[in-house]
C-alpha cells in the first residue's frame, strides 16, 4: 500500500468512529497537526487511532495519563485541538 | 451492460451492520449453524452503539415492583400512540429475557448488594400505568453500549460468524418477484465490488442522523440501509419523526447532558434574558426536552439568537462555583473547550437543538420481517435496530428503549430467518441476469463525471436545508420551500464528482456513495413532514397548535396513521396503526401529558 492509500485508510479510521467527539477531534488533528509530526509521533498517532473510543477519550479529556512519552506528546497535541 | 459480472459469494444469511442489532441477529443465526456473513463499514466494536451510555430498559423489578405491562403503557404513551401495540407488547414482554441473556453472554451490568442487576430511574419510566417513577434502566456504568457490543462480539467469535470489516454494502439485490437475494458490497481495501448472494438478508445499519447539520450522531450514521431499501423499491415508514436533544454544542453537535441544567445551568438569549421563564414559568430551564427545544427555536427565529448569524442560544453556568462544575459535571468543561472553544467557567456555551434519534425506518413487523404496505413479509428481507421501524417508538422514543429494540428485534429477526428457512418460505434463488447493473452504472457514473458538484459542499447544503426547514419546530411555508430545496439538492447529488478515481482505499468514493443514501433519507423526511398536518410526538408544527379539539395539536381523526414514502415519484401512502396488542387489551388513545 502506498502513502496515499495509507493516509486514506487512516482518514477513514479517524472519521468513522463510535463517538462523534472522536470523529471531530481526530479528523481535525489529521488535517492540521498530523502533517507536522515527526515519524515516531506519527506512529504513536496511528496507534492511538487504533484504540477504541472509550480507551482514547479518557486520555484526551485528561482523566487518564499515558505511560509512553511519545504517546504523551501526541495526546498533549490532541488535547489542544479546537474544533470550530 | 448486463454482461458485466462481479464475483459472487454465497451464504445462508448476510447481515449488514455490526452494531448491537446486527451482532444480536448474528448470534441467533451462527449458533443455529447457518453460514452467516456480517458486513460493516468499521470494526464491529466501533459501531455507534458504543455511544449509548444511559442504559437498557427491562421490567426486571430488581429494585422495586415492576411489570412489562407498565413498560408497555409507558412506551405506547411515549410514542404518542403511533407505535404498533403488538410490537410494543412483544418488546416489553421479551425485555427481561433478552437482558438476562445478555448478562449470560458476559455483559458486566452494575449490581445491587445482593448481586442482582442494578436498576436506575430514567425519564418516562413509570409504575402502575403512569403513576410514579420506577427504576427500570439497567446499565454498565456509563459504558453500557460499549460493554454490550463487546459481549455480543465475543459470543459471535465463538459461534464462527464471518466478519467482513471495512466493507460497504451498496445495494440490495431483488428479483422480479420482489424476493431479496442479498447485497452488492464494496471492499474498501481493494475497491472490489462483490455480490453476497444469500437466502436471507438482514439490515442492521443504524440511524441516519447525519442528514441534519446539527447532530449528536457520529459521522458513520448516513442511513445506508434506508438508501438501499428505497432504491430497491421499498417504502420508508414514519420518516418525519426525529428526536432532538435541546443542548448540542452549536456547530459541532456534541451532546451537553441534561445534568447541566439540573445543576443550575440557565439558557439565555442575545439580550442575556433567561427566556425559559416566559415559556415554562414553573419548570423553567428544566422543562421537558420538547418544550425547551421549541422555546430555543422560537428565540432564534424571532431574532434573539446569539453570535454573528444569531443562530444559537447560550447555556450559562458561569454563576456556578467552579468546584461544583468540576465535581458534578465532569467532562463538560473539556467538551466546551474542545468543541465550542469556550471555558464554561468564564463564558456561556453556545447550544442548539440537535438531532439525536430516528424513529422511522424500513417497515417491519415484530418478528423483524420487512413488510410491504399490506403487512405481508417481503421474502428474504429482515431488519432490526435504528434502521427498522417495527414500530415501537412511534412518534417519539422513550430513553433506553432503543438498546432494548436492538436486542429484541435483533433476536427475533434471526429467529424469523431460521423459521422461514425451515418452512421453505425462502431459499437460494438464482440471481437475475442484470442484478449488478444498477450498482455498476452508479459507480461508473461517479468514475466518469466531469464538471460535477463537490461531495462536501452538497452534503453541507443537504444538512443545512434539513436543519433550517425541517428541524425540531416546523412551519408550513418552510416545509413547502424545503421540499423544493431538497429536490434541488438531489440534482446536485446525481452529478457529484470525485477527483480521486483510484481503487484502493478511495474514501472520496465511499463518501460520495454515502451521500447517495443521505439524500434518500432527507427526501423521505422532508416530504413526509410537509404532508403530516398535525403535531404528534417529535413532529411539531406551528400551524397545528394545542387546542381543545386537538390537544397538543394532535389530530387523531385525520392523522392517526403511519406514513409510507415511496422513492418512485415521491408518493406517500398511509397505513393504520396496529392498536391490538398480542394478549392484553388495547391501550386507548388519550392525550399525552407528563
Ligand atoms: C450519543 C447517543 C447516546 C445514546 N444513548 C442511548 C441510551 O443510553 N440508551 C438507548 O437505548 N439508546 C441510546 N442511543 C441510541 C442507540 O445508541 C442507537 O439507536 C443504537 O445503538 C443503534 O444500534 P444499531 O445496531 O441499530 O446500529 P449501530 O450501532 O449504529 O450500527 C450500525 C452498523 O451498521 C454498519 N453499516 C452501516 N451502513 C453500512 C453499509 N452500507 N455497509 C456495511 N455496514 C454498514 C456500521 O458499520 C455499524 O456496524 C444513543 C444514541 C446516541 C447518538
Amino acid at each position: 500500500m502506498g502513502d496515499r492509500e495509507k493516509l486514506n485508510r487512516l482518514r477513514w479510521r479517524c472519521t468513522r468512529r463510535a463517538m462523534l467527539e472522536m470523529d471531530l477531534l481526530l479528523g481535525e488533528f489529521l488535517d492540521r497537526i498530523f502533517p507536522t509530526l515527526n515519524p515516531e509521533q506519527a506512529d504513536a498517532f496511528v496507534n492511538l487511532a487504533d484504540m477504541e473510543d472509550l480507551e482514547l477519550w479518557p486520555l484526551v479529556n485528561g482523566s487518564r495519563e499515558c505511560s509512553d512519552p511519545v504517546q504523551a506528546e501526541v495526546v498533549a497535541l490532541l488535547r489542544d485541538v479546537r474544533v470550530k | 451492460m448486463s454482461k458485466l459480472t462481479i464475483p459472487v459469494r454465497k451464504f445462508d444469511a448476510v447481515i449488514v451492520g455490526a452494531g448491537g442489532s446486527g451482532l444480536r441477529a448474528a448470534i441467533q443465526l451462527s449458533e443455529a449453524g447457518l453460514k452467516t456473513a456480517v458486513l460493516s463499514k468499521v470494526f464491529p466494536t466501533r459501531s455507534h452503539t458504543v455511544a449509548a451510555q444511559g442504559g437498557v430498559s427491562a421490567s426486571l423489578g430488581n429494585s422495586e415492583e415492576d411489570h412489562w405491562h407498565w413498560h408497555m403503557y409507558d412506551t405506547v404513551k411515549g410514542s404518542d400512540w403511533l407505535g404498533d401495540q403488538d410490537a410494543i407488547e412483544y418488546m416489553c414482554r421479551m425485555a427481561p429475557e433478552v437482558v438476562v441473556e445478555l448478562e449470560h453472554f458476559g455483559m458486566p451490568f452494575d449490581r445491587t448488594d445482593e448481586g442482582k442487576i442494578y436498576q436506575r430511574p430514567f425519564g418516562g419510566h413509570m409504575s402502575n400505568f403512569g403513576e410514579k417513577p420506577v427504576r427500570r434502566a439497567c446499565a454498565a456504568a456509563d459504558r453500557t453500549g460499549h460493554a454490550m457490543l463487546h459481549a455480543l462480539y465475543q459470543r459471535n467469535v465463538r459461534a464462527n460468524t464471518q466478519f467482513f470489516v471495512e466493507w460497504m454494502a451498496l445495494d440490495l439485490i431483488r428479483d422480479d418477484s420482489g424476493q431479496v437475494l442479498g447485497v452488492i458490497a464494496l471492499e474498501m481495501e481493494t475497491g472490489d465490488v462483490v455480490a453476497f448472494h444469500a437466502k436471507a438478508t438482514v439490515f442492521a445499519t443504524g440511524g441516519a442522523g447525519r442528514i441534519f447539520y446539527s447532530s449528536t450522531n457520529a459521522f458513520i450514521n448516513t442511513g445506508d440501509g434506508l438508501g438501499m431499501a428505497a432504491r430497491a423499491g421499498i417504502a420508508l415508514e414514519d420518516m418525519e419523526f426525529w428526536q432532538f436533544h435541546p443542548t448540542g454544542v452549536a456547530g459541532a453537535g456534541v451532546l451537553i447532558t441534561e445534568g447541566v441544567r439540573g445543576e443550575g445551568g440557565i439558557l439565555r438569549n442575545s439580550a442575556n434574558e433567561r427566556f425559559m421563564e416566559r415559556y415554562a414559568p414553573n419548570a423553567k430551564d428544566l422543562a421537558s426536552r420538547d418544550v425547551v427545544s421549541r422555546a430555543m427555536v422560537t428565540e432564534i427565529n424571532e431574532g434573539r439568537g446569539c453570535g454573528p448569524n444569531k443562530d444559537f442560544v447560550l447555556l450559562d453556568i458561569t454563576h456556578l462555583d467552579p468546584a461544583t462544575i468540576m465535581k458534578r459535571l465532569p467532562g463538560i468543561r473539556e467538551i466546551s473547550i474542545q468543541f465550542a472553544g469556550i471555558d464554561p467557567i468564564k463564558a456561556p456555551i453556545p447550544v442548539v437543538p440537535t438531532c439525536h434519534y430516528q424513529m422511522g425506518g424500513v417497515p417491519t413487523n415484530y418478528k423483524g420481517q420487512v413488510v410491504s404496505q399490506d403487512a405481508t413479509p417481503i421474502p428474504g428481507f429482515y431488519a432490526a435496530g435504528e434502521v427498522a421501524c417495527a414500530s415501537v417508538h412511534g412518534a417519539n422514543r422513550l430513553g433506553t428503549n432503543s438498546l432494548l429494540d436492538l436486542l429484541v428485534f435483533g433476536k427475533s429477526s434471526g429467529d424469523s430467518v431460521i423459521d422461514d428457512l425451515r418452512s421453505g418460505a425462502i431459499g437460494l434463488k438464482e440471481l437475475p441476469a442484470d442484478y449488478a447493473e444498477r450498482t455498476l452504472s452508479r459507480l461508473n457514473r461517479l468514475n466518469t463525471q466531469t464538471g460535477g458538484a463537490s461531495v462536501n459542499e452538497t452534503r453541507l447544503e443537504l444538512q443545512r436545508t434539513m436543519q433550517k426547514h425541517c428541524g425540531v419546530f416546523r412551519f408550513k411555508d418552510m416545509l413547502v420551500e424545503g421540499v423544493a430545496k431538497i429536490l434541488d439538492v438531489e440534482k446536485a447529488v446525481l452529478r457529484t464528482e470525485i477527483k480521486d478515481k483510484s481503487q484502493v482505499w478511495n474514501t472520496a468514493r465511499v463518501e460520495a456513495l454515502e451521500l447517495d443514501n443521505l439524500i434518500e433519507v432527507a427526501k423521505a423526511t422532508m416530504i413526509s413532514a410537509e404532508a403530516r398536518k398535525e403535531s404528534r410526538g417529535a413532529h411539531v408544527r406551528d400551524d397545528a397548535p394545542d387546542t381543545a379539539a386537538n390537544p397538543n395539536g394532535r389530530d387523531d381523526v385525520n392523522w392517526h396513521k403511519h406514513t409510507l414514502w415511496h422513492r418512485e415519484s415521491n408518493r406517500l401512502d398511509y397505513k393504520p396503526v396496529i392498536m391490538k396488542p398480542l394478549s392484553v387489551e388495547s391501550i386507548a388513545l388519550k392525550t399525552r401529558s407528563y
